[in-house]
């Protein structure tokens, strides 16, 4: 079927099945690895993207119940602000191993910022803890976003 | 909203891209990753120059998070004497030009210290030769700034750029007799340099296995037996090409080796989802061979049964370990056991592959090209030369991607298939079709006089074989800690026939024999009123180094006064025993020689009433030699490898039943989460050895510094692993 689908503010038209994932419809369809792949079941948010600014599982959102609704994925992140200053502190603090849980992070990470300008630890640990790291850089990711948010208001 | 979304607009009218690139300074150095340009000069394998003087470095080793990928380069780069900021780095293919592209055991620091500072060493003195001959002066009169030679007494000097060629058309230098720096004047290795990668990964370029990207690229999924080696009987193949989007479809007969291709259905379709999703009507008769006694509860049995009697064999006996706990004021009896483990690499095995015109290309997520190469080869009986390897960005190695069973599936379909392939396993396929970190039950006795020493211990090991010989990363070595220090010592081993795949992972032996072995050290120091540090300190005594017997494991020895170092400094840096902590609130310490590395650690944690655990701090304290050759990534490793012992000792643990592994996802294995995850203290010893690996000795400590620090905090000995299958509550 025919979907239309707006990425990264531009409509992008597919012709997949209704229950396609939109991790794979990203991935597969249009290209855009930025968005991973770690479960397919919700548990390890290495496939965030933002529907409509919120924080959502890619691989748990069937491409035929995203409609009119406004898809950003960590390619296009950087044009918003806050975005821009979390991929910042990121690179200043050396956060990454590996790097693969990283897209999915700073997604995670960016949706907190834009509601919560300065986060506690708590906040912190509540909008982050559904992303997995395996190489467990839990520490910098911490004080990456701590850092961001003091950039962000600065 | 409405301000943000016009702030999205604008941005966009202004071309994010470019505010993006402008917003993020390293950015710019980090999209010229790749490929010199063409009219850069070769000084050798590793190094090329282009006219403008940006230096090209090779990186020859696999990435998987450890650093590697930067850490060879900046050991090339200074020598060199280049300037850091007009450094390039490129990712190898697998290549017969580069010794060793491995990434396991933590040897990329002590193998390559040394030569790929020789190699930067030589690109130097062909770069001085050069300028000395423009000059018409004698090499030793030139002297190097970062990207420049200089001649002082003329006060010329020439770029690294403008002397690249004539540089190459000099003499090779001999390798061996090279001079090196003095350590005082290095100006890159020992910096905290950035990764730079990051700025790619954080825009999500394209750079790991999952996202390799070939024109007319299909995508396969292949269903193996889940009972280990289990043969294929018969399929609905047929049905599963009709499904929609499906390409191909077809049975695959495998060997008999564990570690090559199996038995199994491979769908190809136009995209992943749909492979899997026509994988899901597959319906296959299998025949699983004998799953007799293949069940985790059937070995805790057996293994309680065998320490009954006398062990298989024994691995080493100094003294009278019997006559000395005859002696023993204080002797404990205790059986401790650790489960198998999967690696859960976050990004999960998959390898694109295309074979066209006799030649094989791969792109592979692998620890380990070459034998994957070789399996290939043989797998699909074409020659080594007709096979290139390209080694993508790995999503987390840990000792999965040694093996390549992924990479000769991928190869295998992609013949058979005809077109490129992209295989990709799901997180179930990945779990259930690992080289397990094979459980281990060990039944210990100790013995300690009245002065409170440790004066006999007894292991009974029960582990795995495989076929007949001890399986892959269950055996123990007769050096073990406390070996050597302890009078009367005697380790035997008796083993249990396992159908089940194990291999090494992260700190392979090490992570379990770790927990067993320093937990019940806690104990001991516990039931003789003994302080662990001190305890500690007393089994190690005088500092000196103790040689490894002879055998497969023989290394460079122990020395008992690094691993003091290490204890006394991550006590002191943990304020151990002169803090006050509140009731329900312990330290632990434990401390693990491995991969060279010398580590203590203590952890803080505490235990509600409903028996919730809260690991709140970790002091890490390490002696890795003369040189941590880039902190900033250093402290990262540490800590992610002390976090991965949290992780792994709260959460982790799989379940055999009748051959299968049970847990299939991150819903029963449970991977540490930011809200369990404690600050972590690095420190590091810096001593006169060479520099060893980081990778994975930092592990060990954790796990059994998490347990005792549990007893420091309740009295509650925890004997086996994971944590979350203990209740600790204290509430009725
Ligand atoms: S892949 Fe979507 S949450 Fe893991
Ligand atoms: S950096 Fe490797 S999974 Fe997070």
């Amino acid at each position: 079927m025919q979907y239309t689908i707006t990425v990264n503010g531009t409509p992008r038209s597919v012709d997949v099945d209704g229950e396609t994932p939109l991790l794979w419809v990203l991935r597969d369809t249009l290209d855009l690895k930025g968005t991973k792949f770690g479960c397919g079941a919700a548990q390890c948010g290495a496939c965030t993207v933002h529907i409509d600014g919120h924080p959502a599982r890619a691989c748990q959102t069937p491409i035929a119940t995203v409609g009119k609704a406004a898809i950003t994925t960590i390619e296009a992140i950087g044009q918003s602000k806050i975005g821009q200053h979390v991929q910042a502190a990121w690179i200043a603090l050396d956060v990454p191993q590996c790097g693969y849980c990283q897209a999915g992070q700073i997604m995670s990470a960016t949706a907190l910022l834009e509601r919560t300008p300065a986060p506690t630890d708590h906040d912190i640990n509540e909008a982050m803890s559904g992303n997995l790291c395996r190489c467990a850089t839990y520490t910098r990711i911490r004080a990456a976003i701590k850092q961001a948010a003091e950039t962000v208001r600065t | 909203m409405l301000a943000r979304r016009n702030f999205l607009k604008v941005s966009l009218l202004a071309g994010g891209g470019l505010l993006l690139s402008a917003s993020i300074p390293a950015t710019a150095k980090a999209a010229s990753l790749g490929k010199a340009g063409p009219d850069a000069v070769a000084l050798n394998a590793y190094v090329r120059i282009a006219p403008d003087g940006k230096v090209t470095i090779t990186a020859k080793n696999p990435e998987i998070g450890q650093g590697v990928k930067m850490m060879l380069p900046m050991l090339i780069a200074e020598e060199l004497d280049a300037d850091w900021a007009s450094v390039q780095i490129e990712q190898a293919d697998l290549d017969a030009r580069y010794p060793g592209q491995v990434a396991g055991g933590s040897t990329a620091t002590p193998l390559n210290w040394l030569p790929l500072r020789q190699v930067g060493a030589a690109g130097r003195q062909m770069l001085i030769g050069a300028a000395a001959a423009e000059w018409s002066v004698s090499a030793a009169e030139c002297e190097t700034a970062p990207g420049e030679v200089l001649h002082k007494p003329s006060g010329r000097r020439l770029s690294y750029g403008a002397l690249a060629s004539k540089a190459a058309a000099q003499p090779v230098p001999n390798l061996a007799t090279i001079k090196l720096k003095d350590p005082k004047a290095f100006r890159i290795i020992g910096q905290p340099i950035r990764n730079l990668e990051v700025p790619r990964i954080v825009t999500g370029q394209p750079m790991f296995g999952i996202d390799v990207s070939v024109p007319g690229m299909l995508y396969a999924v292949f269903q193996k037996c889940d009972v280990h080696g289990g043969k294929l009987v018969s399929s609905n193949v047929a049905e599963i090409r009709k499904l929609p989007g499906v390409k191909a479809a077809f049975e695959v007969k495998g060997g008999n080796d564990l570690r090559g291709l199996l038995d199994g259905v491979a769908v190809v379709a136009e995209n992943w989802w749909q492979a899997n999703r026509a994988r899901q009507q597959l319906d296959i008769i299998w025949n699983e061979g004998d799953i007799g006694g293949q069940s985790s509860g059937d070995f805790a049995a057996t293994a309680v049964r065998m320490s009954k009697g006398k062990p298989e064999s024994i691995l080493r006996s100094d003294g009278d370990a019997k006559a000395a706990f005859g002696k023993a004021a204080h002797v404990v009896e205790a059986a401790y056991s650790y489960p198998f483990l999967s690696h859960i690499n976050l990004e999960p095995q998959n390898c694109t592959a295309h074979y066209a015109n006799g030649k094989l290309e791969i792109w592979a997520p692998t620890q380990n090209p070459a034998p994957g190469a070789k399996l290939v080869a043989s797998t699909l009986g074409i020659p080594e030369t007709a096979i290139t390897v390209h080694m993508t960005r790995v999503g987390g190695g840990f000792g999965r991607r040694l093996s390549n069973d992924y990479m000769v599936e991928a190869a295998w379909i992609a013949k058979v298939a005809g077109a490129p392939v992209k295989l990709l396993w799901t997180r179930e396929d990945d779990m259930r079709h690992d080289f397990y970190r094979p459980a281990g039950f060990h039944f210990f006795k100790g013995g300690v006089d009245a002065k409170g020493q440790l004066i006999a211990l007894s292991d009974h090991f029960v582990t795995f074989s495989e076929n007949g010989a001890i399986a892959a990363s269950a055996d123990m070595g007769p050096a073990e800690f406390p070996a050597r220090m302890v009078e009367n010592l005697e380790f035997g081993v008796s083993m249990i026939p396992l159908r089940t795949p194990t291999g090494p992972l992260r700190a392979p032996r090490s992570n379990g024999l770790g927990f067993a072995f320093q937990s019940f050290l806690d104990e001991l120091a516990h039931a003789s009123g003994r302080d662990p540090v001190q305890f500690a300190l007393d089994i190690l005594g005088a500092p000196r180094l103790l040689p490894d017997p002879p055998g497969p494991r023989q290394g460079p020895g122990f020395h008992t006064g690094r691993m003091r170092g290490v204890i006394e400094l991550a006590a002191e840096k943990a304020g151990w025993g002169k803090k006050t902590l509140p009731k329900g609130t312990g330290m632990g310490l434990a401390y693990y020689f491995s991969h060279l590395g010398y580590f203590a650690e203590v952890v803080q944690a505490s235990v509600s009433a409903g028996g919730a655990i809260t690991v709140e701090k970790i002091w890490v304290a390490g002696d890795i030699g003369s040189q941590i050759i880039n902190p900033l990534n250093a402290e990262n490793q540490a800590q992610g490898a002390a976090l991965d012992g949290i992780g792994t000792a709260l959460g982790q643990g799989l379940t055999v039943e009748n051959g299968r592994i049970v847990q299939g996802n991150f819903d029963s294995v449970l991977p540490l989460r930011m809200r369990q995850a404690p600050p972590v203290e690095v420190h590091f010893r810096v001593t006169e050895f060479p520099p060893t690996g980081l990778g994975e000795p930092a592990l060990p400590p954790a796990l059994p510094a998490l347990a005792n620090a549990i007893f420091a905090a309740t009295g509650r000995r925890i004997r086996s692993l994971p944590l979350k299958d203990h209740d600790l509550s204290t509430t009725a």
